[in-house]
């Protein structure tokens, strides 16, 4: 019988949520890495009992654990090979430094600071980890300041792919709120060159030669808190969901406004439509049901928690522009919670369960395709990313 | 023998006690005390300093003594209580609230 396995990441450690297929009874454990943030957690599709996750702080900075037993138990990858001195300035699992080498850097340029100012690279933490659809060993990262990196060797050594950061939009790039993050990865199954990713605040971006070369894909996007409201970059986009089953129709949920894009992002159209509010962070897509879309609208820019004070995940089922309100299980008054970007997952069940959780604590789950949802948790710290696996 | 004493979280990270004690050859300073600690617990490579740098984090400082000696010279020898065992080299995390 399938089962699914929730990895939730917090703001004070990770923790993981299973049930059977009917996904109504949860056990949980954690937390994981207790008083650690832990930005992200995801399973290998190619070995789904190894996870990898992104575990950091203020003081201590990054570090990458990896588990190879679905999440019982946890490495530092070739955290325990003894180094010598020599070592200092060889790859290691927490060390993320930008290819500046004459070979396969690029020149590290500056991007804008929040004043507009020039401000040098200067690595933070891993927003995001993707795995490689078939080899369990590779890995993406994306990180802050924005960059995306590559390990194949299990998460013992990272690469950066320096051709993103290189191409030369950089300079034009700016942090949003939450820092200059690159935090959305998306691998194309049926193109295994093709890698899609996504900046905040610089826009959305493709390579189709396995991350040589990229190029921005933001032609439709309007943001008019920026100059030049159709900027190639500059764009604040919070998260880009695909269903894997069709590559290339690609939805956006931006700063503002809500997209879609049928032609793997050359050309996006809003479809905001009836959205009480089009400013939202999560936006996921039905595993079965291709046009059927899920946002949580939030109320403003300067007001991050949910619209009108009521936990209401909209879905279209048209592909966008025609929304419903999905409320039945969910708080409906004094509801003032945000949910962040990777907080929102979809599995591979029929019908399909939607998980998201926001910064109360709470993870919602939805076994009938958004019809209705029970909380599994109600009182964990502030959820920063929510992944769902479907188990055979 | 040296003694160092970690803040809470690297203590869970490299799976010691609240004091670790270390083989570091004379001088005694920050720098081969933080190589020897390093070398001996590799999952602390990058939390206290800088992978390329070497530079300490900035919300980390390293007291000595009661004194703090996060901006002296990483090569600067440490008082001689320190490489007799008497006192502990201290890795301290700023102090947060929330």
């Amino acid at each position: 019988m399938s089962s699914v396995r929730l990895l939730v990441g917090t703001r004070k450690g990770g923790f993981i949520l299973t049930a059977d297929a009917k996904r109504d009874t949860w056990v949980i454990s954690g937390p994981h890495f207790s008083g650690w943030e832990i930005y992200h957690m995801k399973g290998s599709p190619a070995d789904p009992n190894r996870i990898y996750a992104s575990q950091s702080s203020s003081w201590f900075g990054q570090i990458i654990q990896r588990s190879n037993d679905g999440g019982k138990t946890w490495v530092i990858p070739d955290g325990g090979k003894v180094p010598g001195p020599e070592d200092f300035l060889k790859p290691a699992p927490n060390k993320f430094v930008y290819d500046t080498s004459a070979d396969t850097g690029k020149p590290l340029t500056t991007h804008q600071f929040y004043d507009g100012k020039p401000h040098p690279w200067e690595f933070k933490r891993v927003w995001h980890l993707e795995p490689s659809l078939t080899d369990p060993d590779t890995v993406y990262a994306g990180v802050e300041d924005a960059a995306i990196f590559r390990s194949t060797d299990g998460a013992a050594s990272w690469h950066e792919m320096a051709g993103l950061r290189g191409h030369g939009t950089g300079p034009h790039w700016q942090p949003g709120a939450g820092g200059m993050c690159l935090h959305t990865i998306i691998l194309d199954p049926s193109d295994p060159k093709r890698i899609w990713i996504a900046i905040s605040a610089a826009g959305a971006f493709r390579t189709d030669d396995g991350g040589e070369t990229w190029k921005p894909i933001n032609k439709g996007l309007y943001s008019q808190y920026i100059p030049d409201p159709t900027a190639e970059v500059g764009h604040c986009v919070h998260h880009v969901a695909m269903n894997p089953k069709r590559p290339g129709v690609l939805f956006m949920q931006k700063h503002w406004d809500v997209l879609r894009s049928d032609d793997a992002g050359e050309q996006w159209h809003e479809v905001s439509g009836n959205l009480p509010t089009d400013f939202g962070f999560v936006i996921d897509v039905n595993s079965n049901q291709p046009e059927t879309v899920y946002v949580v609208p939030i109320q403003s820019d300067s007001l991050h928690y949910v619209h009108e004070g009521k936990m209401r995940v909209y879905r279209s089922k048209t592909g966008g522009n025609e929304w419903e309100a999905l409320t039945q299980g969910l708080p409906q008054e004094n509801c003032y919670v945000n949910v962040l970007r990777d907080a929102m997952s979809v599995d591979q069940l029929d019908p399909c369960g939607v998980y998201f959780g926001t910064t109360g604590g709470q993870v919602y789950c939805s076994n009938d395709d958004g019809d209705s949802w029970s909380a599994i948790v109600h009182d964990l710290p502030a959820v920063l990313s929510v992944e769902v696996q479907t188990l055979a | 023998m040296i003694r160092v004493v970690l803040p809470f979280h690297l203590r869970n990270l490299a799976n010691v006690g609240s004091e670790v004690e270390l083989d570091v050859d004379s001088p005694v300073t920050q720098r081969t005390i933080l190589d020897a600690l390093e070398s001996r617990y590799p999952a602390l490579q990058g939390t206290i300093r800088d992978h390329v740098t070497k530079e300490r984090r900035a919300f980390l400082r390293f007291f000595v003594c009661q004194v703090d000696w996060s901006h002296e010279s990483p090569d600067k020898p440490l008082p001689e209580a320190v490489a007799s065992g008497k006192e502990p080299f201290m890795v301290i995390g700023a102090i947060a609230g929330g």
